[in-house]
């Protein structure tokens, strides 16, 4: 069995690392709290985003709109954004993205590239061997739709120019604080059928009664909406996974405080019963030895 | 009669309420949208959108975007937008200056750094301007705050 002393220190330095794990926690629960309002906040310009997006697909002869719709016959290469964090002690989250993201695409027919949004992402998909064409990491904590614009802006070009068929995107969509999903969505060719990024929007008017005057041509706008709106829809995937992120730290914490204080526990007792034992064999020793002296 | 007229901007929604008539500056000049307007799909300008209620007027400056006119609603989708009331005078001239002071030292006209700075001056022009004309209580200077 370890000293008293080594068992002093080893309580110590549990407790110092409870301290930490307990001060991540609260600056998680913090953050968590700010990101789930910046998705609230977002949420409102992509639903109507979205809408005017249907009611503009829903006018006739909405086959050739625009390219950024237009499914592609044969897909040769495919362009996979990863949406992770740059830091770690966040439980499993990083990891998650990463095994979801092999287990979706390592398999893929065609070429695969990569576009990583966040440093540990981006090293762990260097060191699984992906080509990663770009690296966007050190997002600020609460980035503005202009940090993030770029990324949706080079998916985009990489798209328009052929280089990629395909552009999905690999995010974690936040439920509540103990459940975040890693998901796929595929970002282009934008698909008006299903549901989008947007869940749960509401459809408040009843949709255009004539046909729409565009202004100055439908072209124009167009080019402005879609790319804009594509750029949304990672935005909005950028800041459900910091949402997904810091709720992942925050259980990871407090399941580090909560394993810190077992262990403290344990080790006080365990610590206890050797000092008693010393403190029996001191007075032993003493006993022994005064009987001695009398016996004398 | 009125019409429901919504601004959001990406980060946030900034107007919400039923109004009697929005003018916007739309593509091909400002446009005056009154309840049961025919639709119509339009890129915004630079400029300021005014919503009238009653007797009384609330005044956004908006940086670009796109407006979506049905005849009940009235949706603008703008790249930011801010009530006049809301506008930091004091940040919008620094900005103003940073942006000045960066083109006189001379940005290569066809970069994209030119493009910002340019962009980062008309938005502040934009909403000093806004500020110092259609603030309510206009009797404070816009300079000094």
């Amino acid at each position: 069995m370890a000293s008293a002393r080594e068992m002093r220190l080893r309580i110590k330095s549990v407790k110092n690392i409870s301290q930490v794990t307990r001060a991540l926690e609260t600056v998680s629960a913090s953050k968590v709290r700010k990101a789930i309002n910046a998705v609230m906040a977002t949420r409102s310009y992509a639903t109507k985003a979205w809408q005017v997006l249907r009611h503009v697909a829903e006018q006739p002869g909405r086959n050739s709109l625009h390219p950024l719709l237009a499914k592609r016959n044969s897909v040769n290469n495919t362009l996979v954004l990863v949406i992770t964090g740059d830091r770690g002690l966040a439980g499993a989250y990083n990891s998650n993205v990463i095994r979801f993201t092999a287990q979706r695409f390592d398999s893929n027919v065609v070429p695969v590239k990569y576009i990583a949004v966040g440093r540990k992402g981006r090293d762990l998909l260097i060191r699984r061997g992906k080509k990663v064409i770009a690296d966007f990491s050190n997002l600020p904590a609460a980035p503005s739709f202009a940090d993030v614009s770029a990324v949706g802006r080079l998916a985009v070009e990489e798209f328009k120019t052929g280089v990629v068929d395909e552009v999905y995107l690999v995010y974690t969509s936040f439920v509540n604080m103990g459940r975040q999903i890693t998901t796929v969505k595929k970002l282009l060719p934008l698909e008006l059928e299903g549901e989008g990024l947007v869940r749960d929007f509401e459809h408040k008017s009843a949709g255009p009664t004539a046909a729409y005057e565009y202004e100055p041509d439908m072209r124009v706008i167009l080019d402005e909406i879609i790319p804009r709106f594509t750029a949304l829809q990672v935005y909005q995937a950028v800041l459900e996974s910091q949402a997904s992120e810091h709720a992942a730290r925050m259980v990871a914490m407090r399941n580090a405080t909560d394993n810190a204080k077992e262990l403290v526990g344990a080790l006080q007792l365990a610590y206890n019963k050797v000092r008693q034992q010393g403190i029996t064999n001191d007075i032993l020793d003493i006993v022994g030895g005064a009987e001695a002296l009398a016996a004398k | 009669m009125t019409i429901r007229c919504e601004i959001v901007s990406q980060d946030r929604t900034v107007f919400v309420g039923d109004v009697d008539i929005v003018v916007l500056p739309g593509a091909a000049g400002e446009m005056g949208i009154l309840p049961k307007h025919a639709p119509v799909l339009t890129t915004l300008k630079f400029g300021v959108i005014k919503v009238r209620k009653g007797g009384k007027e609330e005044v956004f400056t908006v940086a670009g975007g796109i407006a979506e006119v049905q005849p009940d609603i009235i949706t603008v989708l703008a790249d930011a937008a801010e009530n006049v009331e809301e506008i930091d005078v004091a940040r919008a001239d620094a900005a103003r200056v940073r942006a000045e002071e960066a083109l006189a030292r001379g940005v290569p006209s066809d970069t994209d750094d030119y493009l910002k700075i340019e962009a980062a001056l008309r938005k502040s022009n934009l909403r000093l301007d806004a500020a110092r004309r259609y603030r309510k209580n206009n009797n404070r200077s816009p300079y000094s705050e």
